[in-house]
């Protein structure tokens, strides 16, 4: 027979003296690159003292997919799909902020059909919504309250049926072309969208009144990861964790591009610059997107389903692919189609910056054009790479439970950090 | 923001430093300042920072002129957010250097930007606190954005995780840059991997 051993379990009471301040090992403890909260593949590696973060190191780069090594042996039109896949909540707006990047590049940018710029702005603010909606469901549930998830994604389906209809997929929309857009919209779609502005309205109104006074939102987010305008500036953090911070630059505002400058809206910045402040920004800006939408769907050159036949195309036929019934009956439209199919358009040598806010900040497209259809060398200034990088600053001295909270008020996606 | 008024910025900027700063460049209505030396460019950006007022350091990039020397460029977008003007500054370093001296005192942001471009381009920011690899992993041993890294890849090992092959590209890219080369030594993809 085997020897019992004794064992004495000293109770928790008796060792309070033992446990007070131990001096022991930090922990280590690596977060992600599949955490649910890390919406995507952002692995941090956390170092603990008791439950207070002491550093933090974001490794980032687990959806690296080379696109700028990509972009550079593609003509100027096929890269566009690959925007889609930067912010993959906004497909719309960076296919919107690729394309004038390029036609800055070729000196198009005001020789844009107003009808196109209209649509443009439309997919803009539409993106920027669904991405709100997105980042605001996302952040709620990792919170805890998983209700405000059912709200926002049920109108941001709705959002996806408009994208399905206006460009034919719902993720991948593809939609710009550089000088204009793939098609014009659909019958009835500008009027659905009008419907969907009152919906929408009311169920940020919904989620607002789910989250804004409730005790435990405000408990998990408010002076929870404070970022001072200062740092904010200098990190290059932009969009609404800027913003948060109660810097009010927008580049509709600051920069205006395509035809923002036609409609009224207000730009929302917090005080603290804290969780909550950046949920308020983002929660604002979703009611002044609708109030740009509505602008603009009451103005949009053509009416809306284009009675008087606007052009949503630059008239060139060494930009624009021509119609197809002229391709194989007109030599010139056959000689273009070949040329922008085979070679692309011929852009001059120079380059050109040009950064649009997008839902996460400002994307922003470096272009070094040695002439030809292809850029020579093309970066991504990615929004969420320049937001996370503030991380090792930000996160230490916090809770390992507030990471959560951070991460989701950051609002970033990963797609576009490691592009 | 009207040229004129990034003109007038730039004009001070270059009047401060008269013998670094060598060209002004106009294009788009957008302006480059050149910077005759990579050395300076601390100091540079610093007083950009403190005089003139570019608290935003929105991006930096680095261009490879494969063939040509100095074989990098070094490309600085500023931004004021005081008076909403866009600048840009543009260094040159030689590959045999490799090497310049970091901004990521001036502007902390630069510190991940550093960080990209030493992973992707392999050029070396002195001065910076934490110069590893940020998107590929740690110990990848090339420097993928470089002109004669091959679009396919090259295979490498993560040792003990897992082995990566070049990529089938099935014949593409199917596009035809525009110059009087076969197609042979224009087509990036075919061209043997030199390193």
């Amino acid at each position: 027979m085997s020897a019992v051993k004794e064992l004495t379990i000293k109770d928790a009471a008796a060792r309070a003296d033992e446990l007070h301040d131990l001096e022991g090992d930090r922990l280590v403890v690596n977060m992600g690159p599949s955490h649910p909260s890390t919406h995507g593949v952002l692995r941090i590696v956390i170092e603990l003292d008791g439950e207070t973060i002491t550093r933090a190191d974001p490794d980032i780069g687990y959806l690296h997919r080379g696109d700028e090594k990509i972009a550079e042996n593609m003509t100027w039109n096929q890269f566009v799909p690959y925007t889609d896949r930067l912010d993959y909540l906004a497909p719309l707006a960076n296919n919107v902020a690729y394309a004038l990047a390029v036609e800055k590049l070729m000196g198009l940018d005001d020789k844009l059909p107003p009808r196109c710029q209209y649509l443009r702005v439309i997919c803009c603010e539409l993106a920027r919504i669904s991405a709100h909606l997105l980042g605001l469901g996302a952040f709620a549930m990792d919170v805890g309250a998983m209700t405000v998830f059912l709200h926002t994604f049920t109108e941001r389906e709705k959002i996806y049926n408009f994208a399905e209809a206006l460009t034919g997929a719902r993720f991948t929309t593809s939609y710009t072309r550089i000088g204009g857009v793939l098609r014009d919209t659909p019958r009835g779609w500008c009027a659905t969208i009008s419907k969907f502005c009152e919906e929408v309205l009311v169920s940020i109104d919904d989620a607002e009144r789910l989250l804004t006074r409730n005790k435990i939102w405000v408990d998990r987010t408010k002076d929870v990861g404070p970022i001072s305008r200062e740092l904010a500036i200098d990190y290059g953090l932009t969009g609404p964790n800027l913003r948060g911070s109660g810097v009010d630059y927008d580049v509709r505002k600051a920069d205006p591009y395509l035809c923002y400058r036609d409609f009224e809206f207000d730009i929302p910045v917090g005080s603290v610059g804290d969780c909550y402040d950046r949920y308020l920004v983002r929660m604002e800006e979703m009611r002044q997107s609708v109030r740009i939408i509505r602008q603009a769907l009451q103005r949009i050159p053509g009416g809306p389903d284009n009675a008087t036949n606007e052009p949503v195309n630059v008239p060139d036929g060494k930009i624009i692919l021509p119609p197809k019934d002229k391709v194989l009956t007109s030599m010139e439209e056959l000689i273009h189609q070949f040329m922008l199919v085979t070679q692309g358009q011929n852009a001059p040598v120079g380059e050109v910056y040009f950064g649009a806010e997008n839902p996460k900040g400002e994307l922003g497209f470096y272009i070094n054009s040695r002439g030809g259809g292809t850029p020579y060398r093309l970066k991504i200034r990615a929004p969420s790479f320049c937001n996370l990088s503030i991380l090792p600053v930000l996160l230490p001295g916090n809770l390992m439970s507030d990471v959560v909270s951070i991460l989701g008020s950051l609002d970033f996606v990963m797609g576009e950090c490691d592009r | 923001m009207p040229v004129a008024q990034t003109l007038e910025l730039a004009q001070k900027l270059r009047d401060r430093f008269p013998e670094w700063i060598s060209a002004t460049v106009e294009f788009r209505g957008e302006v480059t300042l050149e910077i005759a030396n990579a050395e300076r460019i601390t100091e540079i950006c610093a007083a950009a920072k403190a005089e003139f007022g570019f608290d935003l350091l929105l991006d930096l990039s680095t261009v490879d002129n494969y063939g040509d020397d100095p074989r990098w460029s070094i490309v600085y977008e500023l931004y004021g957010l005081g008076h909403g003007v866009h600048v840009r500054l543009k260094t040159s370093v030689s590959e045999e250097k490799s090497e310049l001296p970091t901004v990521s005192t001036i502007w902390r942001g630069a510190d991940w930007h550093e960080r990209e471009a030493y992973d992707m381009m392999g050029v070396r920011f002195r001065g910076h606190s934490d110069l590893r690899r940020i998107l590929m992993w740690e110990g990848y041993p090339y420097f993928p954005l470089r002109k004669d890294f091959p679009l396919a890849g090259k295979p490498t090992a993560l040792p003990d995780i897992a082995f990566t092959r070049s990529a089938p590209l099935e014949g593409g890219p199917f596009i035809t840059p525009a110059s009087g080369l076969d197609s042979v030594a224009r087509e990036p993809r075919a061209r043997t991997p030199e390193l």
